[in-house]
C-alpha cells in the first residue's frame, strides 16, 4: 500500500500513515477485543486517540468545496473543533456511500453533495457526540444531561472535569450506538453559517495536493493515444516502426478507441504518438458541420415535438392574441475543458483492477470496468484523488476515458501500471460536449397587454438516451433537455413546452455545469425581458408581477435589485460609451439565483462587464464564504461561454484544439462580483451549478438595455453591438 | 544526463535535450506541484521561476534551463514574497479545484517581487497568462493586494 497516494488533507500525517489508519478503520470490527485506537461510530466518522476527527467524504472534491462542506456538517453536530477535523475520501462502496439523490449509485453531481448528505451527516455527527457524552458520563459517574461538548472538549461543568475526544476514544467505542439522536436547532449552529477555512487550502497552495496527473507508481508507464480524426471513424491500419524507434517508448498497442503509445514518461509518449503512421477508415465517421446541424434543427423546429409541459389552451391563446412576439436562439456545443486534462491510472492485478482517478461516478465506472474485464464490480478498486475541475465531464455516461485507460492496460497485458494522459487537444476533441440547441419561443399578448400565452420549442440531442440513465427519458422527453424551460416560474395561463430530440447526430454529448439550464435560462430570461420591453414595463417590475406565487424567485430578485441600486439610474460612462444594466433569475438544483449585470459598450461593439450583483437562496448556507466563491466562479465560467465558448464542426471535424481557440476568460475579463445570501432555515440545496444559468441572460439584457440589440446566438458577436454611428 | 538547478539544489535528469522542463520536473524529478494544462504556454499552469522570472515550463526545453536557477511551487515558501502570497491565498480561500493555483502563485510571486504595490492594471498584465477554469479571479486579485499589504 505504500505506493498508493491517498488524499489526506493534513499532509503531516503522510500517505503511509493515512493508509494504515484507514485500513484499520475499515476492516477491524468496532468495538474490537483490544482497546480500540480509533472510534468509528459510523461510515463517515473516525476519531483517533491523537484527537483527530476524520470525516469520510463519499463525494469527489472537484473544486466546489465539498470536502469542507461535508466536514462542517459533521463537526457542527459533533461539536468538534474545526482545527481537529480532517477529510479523507471514501472508497467506492455504494452500500455505504451511495448518493441519496441517486438511489443505489455512488456519485457526485447535480449539485447534490450537500443536499443529499445534510440529514445523513448531521445524524452521523450527533450520534458520535452522544456516544462521547455517554462515555464521559459513565467514566465520571455523572448524569448524561450534565455533560456538555464544545470545541472538541467534553465537559462536566459542576465538577470541572473535562476530556478530549481522543482521551475518550476507547470508552466511546464501547457505548451502544443510539438509534435516535437530537439534532441542533439552526439558531445553535456554531460552524454552519460561519466561515470555516477550506480543508484543501493548504495543500492546494504548496503543490502537495494529489491529482490523478500526479500519480507515480513503481514501473508505471505513461500512455498518449492517437484518436480517430472524427467521431465514429475507425482505425484501418497503423505502422509503429518510427514510434518504437524513439528511446523510451516501451509498447504500442491498438485499443478500441485508437492506438496507444506507452512510454517511460509523458513527453516520450507524446513524441511516440506523433510519430505513428495511421490510416483511418472515415466512411463510418460523422461528417456534418455545425451550420448543417443548425439548419436541420431549424427545420425540425417547424413541427411539433414531444410535449414536456402543457398548461391551459396554448394554441387558442395564440389564435386570439392581439400581438405575438417570436425569437429564435442558437446555442453551440461546449467543451468542459477542466484545467486538468482527463487522465486515469490503472493497475491490473490478480485480484482485479485498481484505478486512480478524480472519480465522479463510482458505481457506473465500476460496472463499466468490470464488464470490460469480465470481473465483478467489487474487484474494481477506485482510489480517489482530487479532480482538477470537471464541470460534469468526469461523470461520463460512457465511462469513456476510464475505459480507455483500462483497455490500454489490458492491451499491454497488465504488465505495468499505466497512466493515460490526454493532451489538451485530445481533451478538447474527445466529445461529450454540452449539446448544441436551437430554441424558438413565442409570446401571446392580448388586447390588454397581458401575457396570455407562451410556446417554447427546443431542438437538441438527448444526454440520457442510449446511456444507463435512459429510463429517465419519459414520453420522448429528456428532462435534462427541457429543465429550466418546462418549469418556467412565471404565471402564464396558456403554456406549451415541446422538444425534438434528433438521433442522427454522432457527436457525443454530456451534462455541462448546470445542464439544461445552461441554455434554457438564456432563452427564457432574455425573452421575458423582450416581452417587458415590448410592453414598456421595467423588466424587474414585469417579472415580479408574474412571480406572486414564487416567493423565493421574487425575494432574490428584490434582494439583487436592491443591492445593485436598481431603482437609481445607472451612472453614465465616458464619452461615446453606452452603459446598460440587466437582470435575470433562475432556479436550478433547488436553489434560486438572480444576477444584476452592469456593462459598458464601446462604439466598436466591444464591451466590458463592469459588475455583477448576485442574490442567492440556497437554503441554509453551510459555508457562506464558499457559496460566494461558487457564485463568483460560476459567473466566470458562464461568462467564458457567453463571450467565447463554442465547439464547432467542419465536415464533422472539431475545429478547436486548445485555449487559443477555445478561450476561457482571463483575469482582465472578470467583473467585480458581489454576492448576497437570502437568510433561510430550509435544508441546503445545490450551489455548484446554480450561479451559472442566469449570468448570460442578465448580461444579454444589460447589452440590450445599452444598445437596443437582442443577442440570440451564443457566443456573443460584438459586431452586432457596433454603434450605429461607429 | 543534464544537471539542472532546482529549488536550491542540483538535480540530474536523464532525458532528451528537447524535453520540456515541465516533464523533467514532473515525470523525472517527481516535483508534481507544477502542472500540465495546455502544452502551448496558453494557460500558465506550468509556471515556474527561471532566475526569478515567471516562465512557462511546458515550452522551455531543459537545454534552456541548464545553468539557470529554477524555483517551483514546492519551494515558493523559501522566500518572503512567496510566503506572503501563499498565506494570502489561504486566508482568502482562493483555490477551488486547485489545479491551476501553483501557476497562479508563481506568477503572483514574480509580480510582487518586482512590484510591491501592483495596481489592478498591473495585476491584469501579469496574471492574464494564467487561466483558471473555476474562475477564481476575484479572489486571486484580492489575494495579491492582500499579500502586497502584508509585505508593506
Amino acid at each position: 500500500m505504500a505506493d498508493i497516494p491517498r488524499i489526506t488533507n493534513e499532509s503531516r500525517r503522510g500517505f503511509l500513515q493515512g493508509a494504515a489508519a484507514f485500513t484499520l478503520a475499515l476492516y477491524l470490527p468496532q468495538p474490537s477485543q483490544a482497546a480500540p485506537t480509533a472510534f468509528e461510530p459510523n461510515a463517515f466518522i473516525r476519531v483517533a486517540a491523537d484527537n483527530t476527527v476524520t470525516v469520510i467524504s463519499k463525494h469527489l472534491e472537484m473544486g466546489q468545496g465539498t470536502y469542507t462542506g461535508l466536514a462542517t456538517i459533521v463537526a457542527e453536530e459533533l461539536d468538534a473543533s474545526w482545527s481537529q477535523v480532517r477529510v479523507e475520501a471514501a472508497p467506492a462502496d455504494a452500500r455505504r456511500y451511495n448518493n441519496l439523490r441517486m438511489g443505489p449509485m455512488q456519485g457526485t453531481g447535480g449539485s447534490t453533495a450537500m443536499a443529499n448528505s445534510w440529514d445523513q451527516l448531521r445524524r452521523a455527527g450527533a450520534t458520535a457526540r452522544a456516544m462521547f457524552v455517554a462515555a464521559a458520563a459513565q467514566q465520571w459517574a455523572v448524569p448524561v444531561e450534565e455533560v456538555g461538548v464544545g470545541d472538541g472538549v467534553v465537559t462536566h461543568a459542576r465538577s470541572g472535569r473535562h476530556a478530549t475526544f481522543g482521551q475518550l476514544v476507547a470508552a466511546a467505542a464501547a457505548q451502544p450506538v443510539p438509534t435516535d439522536v437530537v439534532l441542533k436547532a439552526p439558531k445553535d449552529f456554531k460552524l454552519i453559517g460561519k466561515r470555516a477555512p477550506r480543508k484543501d487550502a493548504h495543500d492546494k497552495t504548496n503543490g502537495k495536493a494529489q491529482f490523478t496527473q500526479d500519480v507515480h507508481l513503481p514501473g508505471m508507464l505513461t500512455a498518449v493515444v492517437a484518436h480517430p480524426p472524427r467521431f465514429g471513424a475507425r482505425l484501418k491500419s497503423f505502422d509503429a516502426t518510427r514510434a518504437k524507434a524513439i528511446k523510451g517508448v516501451v509498447d504500442v498497442v491498438q485499443i478500441p478507441t485508437g492506438v496507444a503509445v506507452l512510454a517511460r514518461d509523458t513527453w516520450t509518449a507524446k513524441k511516440g504518438r506523433d510519430a505513428l503512421d495511421l490510416a483511418w477508415d472515415e466512411s463510418t465517421g460523422f461528417k456534418l458541420g455545425s451550420d448543417e446541424i443548425f439548419r436541420r434543427y431549424r427545420e425540425l423546429a417547424k413541427s411539433p415535438g414531444a410535449v414536456a409541459r402543457s398548461d391551459g389552451e396554448p394554441d387558442a391563446a395564440f389564435r386570439s392574441a392581439a400581438r405575438v412576439l417570436r425569437a429564435e436562439f442558437d446555442f453551440p456545443y461546449l467543451a468542459h475543458a477542466p484545467m486538468e486534462p482527463l487522465n486515469c491510472v490503472v493497475r491490473l492485478t490478480a485480484q482485479g483492477c485498481e484505478v486512480w482517478n478524480g472519480e465522479q461516478s463510482q458505481s457506473a465506472d465500476q460496472a463499466s470496468i468490470a464488464a470490460l474485464l469480465g470481473i465483478a464490480p467489487e474487484q474494481v478498486t477506485l482510489h480517489m484523488l482530487y479532480a482538477g475541475g470537471s464541470f460534469g465531464r468526469r461523470a461520463s455516461t460512457a465511462s469513456d476515458y476510464v475505459l480507455e485507460a483500462v483497455s490500454l492496460a489490458k492491451a499491454h497485458g497488465g504488465r505495468a501500471p499505466v497512466k493515460l494522459v490526454w493532451l489538451r487537444e485530445d481533451d478538447m476533441r474527445a466529445g461529450f460536449y454540452r449539446p448544441a440547441f436551437h430554441h424558438v419561443i413565442e409570446a401571446a399578448l392580448d388586447a390588454q397587454d397581458r401575457l396570455t400565452g407562451w410556446r417554447h420549442r427546443l431542438v437538441g440531442q438527448s444526454i440520457l438516451a442510449g446511456t444507463p440513465f435512459a429510463m429517465m427519458v419519459r414520453n420522448g422527453v429528456d428532462p435534462t433537455s427541457v429543465e429550466g424551460a418546462s418549469n418556467l416560474p412565471y404565471a402564464i395561463p396558456n403554456l406549451l413546452v415541446d422538444v425534438h430530440t434528433p438521433t442522427d447526430i454522432g457527436v457525443p454529448v454530456l451534462w455541462w455545469r448546470s445542464v439544461g439550464s445552461s441554455h434554457t435560462a438564456y432563452s427564457t430570461e432574455t425573452f421575458i425581458d423582450e416581452v417587458a420591453a415590448a410592453l414598456r414595463v421595467d423588466p424587474l417590475t414585469f417579472r415580479l408581477g408574474l412571480l406572486e406565487r414564487q416567493p423565493r424567485h421574487a425575494a432574490v430578485l428584490r434582494l439583487a435589485a436592491e443591492k445593485a441600486g436598481w431603482s437609481a439610474p445607472l451612472p453614465q460612462g465616458a464619452e461615446g460609451d453606452r452603459r446598460g444594466r440587466g437582470v435575470a433569475v433562475h432556479e436550478s438544483f433547488g436553489s434560486v439565483v438572480a444576477h444584476v449585470v452592469e456593462v459598458t459598450v464601446k462604439r466598436d461593439g466591444s464591451f466590458q462587464v463592469d459588475r455583477v450583483v448576485s442574490a442567492v437562496d440556497c437554503g441554509i448556507a453551510i459555508n457562506p464564504d464558499n457559496v460566494r466563491a461558487q457564485v463568483e466562479g460560476a459567473i466566470g465560467f458562464a461568462l467564458s461561454a457567453a463571450l467565447h465558448g463554442q465547439i464547432t464542426l467542419k465536415d464533422g471535424q472539431v475545429e478547436q484544439s486548445n485555449f487559443h481557440d477555445y478561450a476561457p476568460i482571463r483575469i482582465n475579463e472578470m467583473p467585480q462580483v458581489e454576492v448576497h445570501l437570502r437568510p433561510s432555515t430550509d435544508a441546503p440545496s445545490g450551489m455548484g451549478e446554480p450561479g451559472v444559468p442566469p449570468l448570460a441572460p442578465a448580461l444579454a439584457n444589460a447589452l440590450a438595455a445599452a444598445t437596443g440589440v437582442r443577442l440570440r446566438k451564443l457566443p456573443f458577436a460584438t459586431d452586432d453591438l457596433k454603434a450605429a454611428s461607429a | 544526463m543534464v544537471t539542472l538547478h532546482i529549488n536550491g539544489k542540483p538535480a540530474q535528469v536523464d532525458v532528451e535535450a528537447d524535453t520540456p522542463l515541465l516533464w523533467a520536473l514532473r515525470d523525472t524529478l517527481q516535483l508534481t506541484g507544477t502542472k500540465f494544462g495546455c502544452g502551448m504556454a496558453l494557460c500558465g499552469a506550468c509556471t515556474v521561476h527561471l532566475d526569478g522570472q515567471a516562465i512557462r515550463s511546458c515550452i522551455t526545453p531543459i537545454s534552456a534551463a541548464r545553468g539557470h536557477k529554477v524555483v517551483t511551487i514546492e519551494a515558493i515558501d523559501s522566500g518572503r514574497v512567496g510566503k506572503a502570497v501563499q498565506a494570502a491565498w489561504r486566508q482568502l480561500d482562493v483555490a477551488q479545484c486547485g489545479y491551476c493555483q501553483s501557476g497562479q502563485i508563481m506568477s503572483a510571486t514574480a509580480l510582487l517581487q518586482g512590484n510591491r504595490q501592483p495596481t489592478d492594471a498591473d495585476i491584469d498584465a501579469a496574471m492574464s497568462g494564467n487561466v483558471c477554469r473555476c474562475a477564481t479571479y476575484v479572489r486571486i486579485r484580492a489575494a495579491i493586494h492582500e499579500a502586497a499589504r502584508s509585505l508593506a
